[in-house]
């Protein structure tokens, strides 16, 4: 939970901006972004297609693909800069330090070696052991994640195991070289819903047992609500809210962010429909002047038009929005209302 | 995967009585044996007397099967030009011809699939764009302006290399080799050169191709977000993924090579089977072009059948589909 806060971050990321340089000009896809991620911390980023989640995630790993290029700001691992290092210190990291999961489990292993040699030359790349320990370590990770009869299993070729436990085995791959933080850009979005739940069950255990970070990245806010001790909601490239959990979902500070509740189902309450955000979140092209969001918000002011929100203390998170606190619709806005 | 083979086994017998059936027409068709072998004055009788006594009043069926019965057995009559058998006349000649072949293809694969790599790695460099051009020529240059132009400046100006011939060579039992000798060596380069830049320029593109396709898959960005280092990536992970199609055109362009090292041959005066195919052509021999037919026909064959079985080597989806089911959901 949040009681991690008091550490040092083990990941610090200020205003970074990844930009894509294309033949009609420049596109900004992340706008500003800043946050921390504490040791042990699960943080789940959320937004729609688009809002530059997976961008956020793979600037963070050094993986951006060209064109696409880091345009400002900073990200430090353990309070060393890592977004300016060239190719080879940045490959040292990742895997080691960073690990990476990636959506889908199906397309994540190379078809052509086995299970096994994948996760020792992991495994050697980082750790100087000697295959036979290589081996057993690789052995042991499987078993680890849950997959029975690891030290057969270990030989089969990828196309031999089911989806969910690719997707386990994609895991013990990050976990090869005991990273600090694991950047997880939709880690189940591609399995069936019984086997989503147990995958992101084992990825809190690891975590918790490694006390490795994540950085979940999903669109899937029931995922979140369920794994992460905090959330950063994300639109049109930037940060609308970020803050612990619980406050977040349940009292979300930022328009977007309510509306992105109110569109989960849930089974307890009945409701006639769920609640929709009218709209789509706009082209990079095509971003509003003021908040980004204000085509789309139900509330928006005068200010709002105008003027682009930075995030603002609103109650236990901070939001990035001019009537975080507004009551009503149509309140009008003043100094005060805004500066409350 | 036994049942694949001798599955693959029967489709190779079907082709090749097809090859034979087509073989066999020639002699049918192609104007009439006979004639070929009498002189302009022999009597009907006489002529009806070699027909009857070569079998050919039989019924066609009949004799395919006795054509295709010599052919298992390696017999495929006497050359209508020398009067030689046509088999000792191919076996003398297939040596040379394999050899180049070979020299070719190894040349083709040892240049193109490194240029291949490089270029696929890094396609936007100055010299991948150099690689790119000179590429284009070799696909679209003709095999003998490419010979000729090779000869004019190795052999004609400059004086390094021969311009025809196999040089010497050297008999081991019934096969003569070029490999063993300076001069035997140095006659297969230019040749060797002018017959695989065709293939070298296909499997560069090819693998070319093959790369960018590969270094975009999800499993290449899981490598490196694992921190292989380049060279894993590159040569391990990427260049295997690109295996199967590459010995697929590979085996393809092997027997390529050897059914049109015709061209070569005749622009170096090389004395392989090639050569000996256009000089039967030129004096209608047909046995001796029955027999090439059945020849090109059968390393066909045999080279596909290996190719499947090199997928088996590369491919584990294929080699482990039995055990597959059973281990899986």
């Amino acid at each position: 939970m949040a009681a991690a806060t008091n550490n040092p971050p083990l990941l610090e990321v200020r205003n970074l901006r990844v930009e894509f340089p294309t033949r009609r000009g420049t596109l900004l896809a992340v706008d500003d972004v800043s946050f921390d991620i504490a040791p042990g911390e699960v943080l789940g980023v959320v937004g729609e297609s688009g809002a530059g989640k997976s961008l956020t995630g793979n600037a963070i790993i050094g993986l951006l693909e060209p064109p696409g290029r880091i345009a400002g700001g900073e990200i430090r691992l353990e309070g060393r800069r890592i977004d300016n290092l060239p190719y080879e210190e940045m490959r040292k990291i990742r895997g080691a330090r960073i690990g990476a999961i990636f959506q889908d489990p199906l397309t994540s292993l190379n078809p052509l070696y086995s299970v096994g040699r994948q996760l020792v030359e992991t495994i050697q790349t980082h750790l100087s052991l000697p295959a036979s320990a290589a081996r057993r370590r690789a052995v042991d990770l499987l078993k680890e994640v849950g997959i029975p009869g690891a030290e057969l299993r270990i030989d089969h070729y990828p196309h031999q195991f089911s989806g969910g436990m690719r997707q386990r085995v994609v895991i013990a791959l990050a976990l090869c070289a005991g990273p600090r933080l694991i950047v997880a850009d939709e880690p189940t979005t591609a399995l069936d819903v019984s086997i989503q739940a147990q995958i992101i069950a084992l990825l809190k255990r690891l975590c918790r047992e490694h006390k490795t970070a994540v950085m979940l990245v999903t669109h899937d806010m029931g995922v979140i609500a369920e794994t992460a001790d905090r959330v950063a909601v994300m639109y049109a490239g930037r940060v609308a809210e970020i803050g612990p959990v619980r406050d977040v979902v349940k009292h979300a500070q930022h328009p977007y962010t309510k509306g992105l509740m109110g569109s989960i189902p849930s089974l307890g309450e009945r409701h006639d429909r769920l609640t929709q955000i009218d709209g789509a979140m706009p082209r990079l092209t095509e971003i509003p002047k003021g908040c980004a969001f204000n085509p789309r918000c139900t509330v928006h002011g005068r200010r709002c038009m105008v003027e682009r929100p930075e995030l603002m203390s609103a109650g236990a998170s901070r939001a990035a929005c001019w009537r975080h606190d507004a009551g009503g619709v149509g309140q009008p806005i003043t100094k005060e209302t805004v500066d409350a | 995967m036994l049942a694949f083979i001798l599955r693959r086994l029967l489709q190779s017998v079907a082709v090749l009585l097809t090859v034979g059936l087509v073989a066999f027409s020639l002699f049918r068709y192609v104007g009439d044996p006979i004639n070929a072998m009498v002189g302009q004055d022999t009597p009907a009788q006489e002529r009806e007397a070699l027909r009857e006594k070569l079998g050919l009043n039989d019924p066609p069926p009949v004799q395919f099967v006795r054509f295709i019965g010599n052919a298992v057995q390696g017999k495929f009559g006497l050359s209508y030009r020398t009067s030689e058998p046509v088999t000792s006349m191919i076996v003398e000649r297939l040596p040379a011809t394999l050899e180049l072949s070979f020299c070719a293809a190894l040349f083709a694969l040892l240049v193109g699939v490194p240029m291949g790599v490089y270029t696929g790695l890094y396609p936007n460099h100055w010299s991948s764009r150099l690689f790119q051009a000179v590429s284009l020529i070799g696909i679209s240059l003709p095999t003998f302006l490419i010979g000729i132009l090779l000869i004019l400046v190795f052999a004609v100006w400059l004086h390094w290399l021969p311009s025809f011939g196999r040089g010497e060579t050297v008999k081991i039992g019934w096969w003569t080799t070029n490999f063993l000798t300076v001069k035997g060596l140095e006659a297969l380069i230019l040749p060797s050169i002018t017959l695989g830049l065709f293939q070298l320029t296909l499997l560069m593109r090819l693998v070319r191709s093959e790369m960018l396709e590969v270094m975009r898959t999800d499993y290449i960005k899981f490598a490196r977000a694992r921190g292989l280092s380049n060279r894993a990536i590159n040569f391990g992970h990427a260049l295997k993924n690109t295996l199967v199609p590459v010995i697929t055109v590979t085996g393809l362009q092997l027997g390529a090579l050897i059914a049109f090292a015709i061209v070569t041959e005749t622009v170096f005066a090389w004395p392989g089977v090639g050569q000996l195919f256009i000089q039967s052509v030129q004096f209608s021999d047909i046995p001796v072009m029955a027999a090439y037919l059945m020849l090109i026909g059968l390393l066909f064959v045999l080279i596909n059948l290996t190719v499947d079985l090199l997928y088996f080597a590369v491919d584990p989806r294929l080699r482990a589909q039995g055990t597959a089911r059973a281990a899986g959901h």
